[in-house]
């Protein structure tokens, strides 16, 4: 891996910039270049939000991320919105839950995780976007649980050291998951 | 180097100015800077600092110039039509020759414009932004780190040339968060002599002010002050120069522009166009000596800004109009995408310098 570039998207309340926040601090941890750009506007407060996050081998240029090598959609305007941006070759992940449709996109990969039916069903309803991100890293060959553990622990404080457990618990699903 | 942290581009201005010793922060929220003034809200106080959320801009710009007259490091930050509040008492500082942070996070104008990213103050920032001669120093952020480590800069040129430093940011370098190192290292404030700290009954008065009614006197004290501003521009300038070396087009861009201009060069390069990067880091001084040399080097000068074209002005001032200089820009909160820079570089490419 060179750069890669991830976008993701979906309600505000659905954890799209703390996902984003925990691969920033991933990256952070295996010595990358990465950088984090969240929308940031009146759309946060029960619209749409978004995140870029790039992670690099090389210092990161432009932090805004407009054709993601990997869409995460958490909703279906997120989809309608961005699946056109996507890089040729590119991934989608979304929650097949809340989106009805399919990916109509023939020359990306579409990966549809149940996210939020997986979270309600495990007692976790707040985790979907770990879930998520867990099936991300297992599909980019980047599950490495040492590295995962030690970016949860910067990205929950030490006050919220109880959720340290199901955020992991979340990603495992995740990553276990098989469509 | 100590470890790396994440953090906001605002967050790192306010930690990096505590690490400067700056103890004393006044401020009114607006999006897209409040993190700097939140952060300070929940610092200051343990650390026997004073964090104030004043009833308006121009009262924060005013406990500002207080503090300042005491001699402590001491800032304000804001956004675009917060920092036009301030301009009366960025002129009274100057006026009064204090040293002072001031944090501009630029969104959209004019009027209250929009929330997100812009570079149109820029004019406002370099030609001092109140009324009078004067001059801020002008610091132009390209990454968290810069936003860490040019905030204890502005406070060490502030002491050391008696004026404003403004950190001359915009939303999307406030709001992105990157590795930050914050082993930041801080020269000791100089002595102030001048600060009015009480006489102990042992020396006259110290007198901090800008009303000066004798015009000779007046025209004195302006002349001196650009004496300043003449060391100040023969010393401390600073940019960045990328893949300039043989470069035929020559790219000015700050802050987030330069960002994206990188990726366009990289880009270009790899089709074979020989195109560099200026990128001032000090916007007043202007970087004038790279962009007076580049004219004898490159056919062509494109300014990406996230502004109608301001900083072109600067550029073709530096470079005396001997090269054709090309606008590519995006505003009202919209950035220009690596393409769109792309684009004008492969069109400069082709017209040979032809503008």
């Amino acid at each position: 891996m060179s750069t890669r570039q991830f976008l993701f998207s979906g309600f505000g309340g659905q954890g799209i910039l703390f996902a984003g926040k925990f691969l920033a601090y991933k990256g952070l941890t295996e010595d990358k270049q990465v950088s984090w750009l969240p929308s940031y506007g009146p759309e946060m407060r029960g619209g749409t939000a978004s995140c870029s996050v790039i992670l690099s081998d090389e210092p990161v240029g432009s932090p805004i991320v407009s054709k993601p090598d990997v869409l995460v959609a958490m909703n279906l305007p997120s989809l309608d919105k961005f699946e056109d941006a996507v890089a040729p070759g590119g991934m989608i992940f979304y929650d097949s839950t809340l989106i009805g449709r399919s990916v109509r996109r023939t020359d990306v990969t579409a990966v549809p995780v149940p996210a939020t039916a997986i979270a309600g069903d495990n007692g976790i309803p707040t985790l979907a976007n770990m879930i998520l991100i867990g099936k991300i890293l297992k599909e980019l060959n980047d599950f490495d649980a040492a590295s995962v553990d030690a970016a949860l622990k910067k990205v929950i404080s030490a006050k919220h050291a109880d959720m340290l457990e199901v955020n992991y618990k979340a990603m495992k699903l995740g990553a276990d998951y098989e469509g | 180097m100590a470890d790396k942290v994440l953090m906001k581009g605002n967050e790192a201005i306010a930690e990096a100015a505590i690490i400067a010793g700056c103890r004393h922060y006044f401020g009114y929220p607006i999006t897209p800077q409040t993190e700097v003034a939140a952060y300070m809200a929940k610092k200051m106080p343990k650390i026997g600092g004073t964090f104030l959320q004043a009833e308006s801009e121009i009262a924060a710009i005013n406990m500002v110039y207080g503090v300042a007259s005491a001699g402590c490091r001491v800032m304000t930050s804001s956004s675009s039509p917060g920092i036009s509040l301030k301009g009366e008492g960025l002129s009274y500082l100057a006026g009064s020759d204090l040293p002072a942070l001031v944090v501009n996070v630029q969104r959209g104008g004019p009027g209250l414009g929009g929330i997100q990213p812009s570079q149109s103050d820029y004019f406002q920032a370099t030609r001092g932004g109140g009324h009078g001669d004067y001059h801020m120093i002008v610091l132009a952020p390209a990454s968290v780190q810069e936003m860490a480590e040019l905030t204890v800069k502005g406070f060490e040129l502030a002491d050391k040339y008696r004026m404003t430093s403004m950190i001359l940011a915009d939303g999307t370098m406030g709001q992105m968060m990157e590795p930050v190192a914050l082993d930041l290292a801080v020269a000791p404030a100089p002595a102030k002599p001048w600060a009015t700290t009480g006489t102990g009954m042992k020396r006259a008065h110290n007198i901090v002010n800008s009303l000066s009614l004798d015009p000779e006197e007046l025209e004195r004290l302006n002349l001196a002050r650009y004496e300043r501003y003449a060391e100040v521009e023969a010393n401390e300038t600073m940019y960045e120069e990328y893949r300039m070396e043989d470069a035929e087009i020559c790219v000015a861009a700050f802050g987030i522009a330069a960002r994206v201009s990188k990726n366009a060069i990289n880009e270009a390069r790899k089709e074979g166009i020989k195109v560099g990067l200026i990128r001032p880091i000090t916007l007043w001084p202007f970087p004038k000596a790279p962009f007076k040399k580049a004219a004898g080097q490159v056919k062509q000068f494109l300014s990406v800004e996230l502004s109608m074209g301001q900083m072109i002005e600067d550029v073709r001032l530096a470079t005396e109009c001997r090269v054709p200089v090309t606008l590519v820009n995006r505003v009202g909160g919209m950035i220009p995408s690596p393409d769109q820079v792309l684009e004008a570089i492969r069109k400069a490419s082709k017209n040979g310098g032809n503008d």
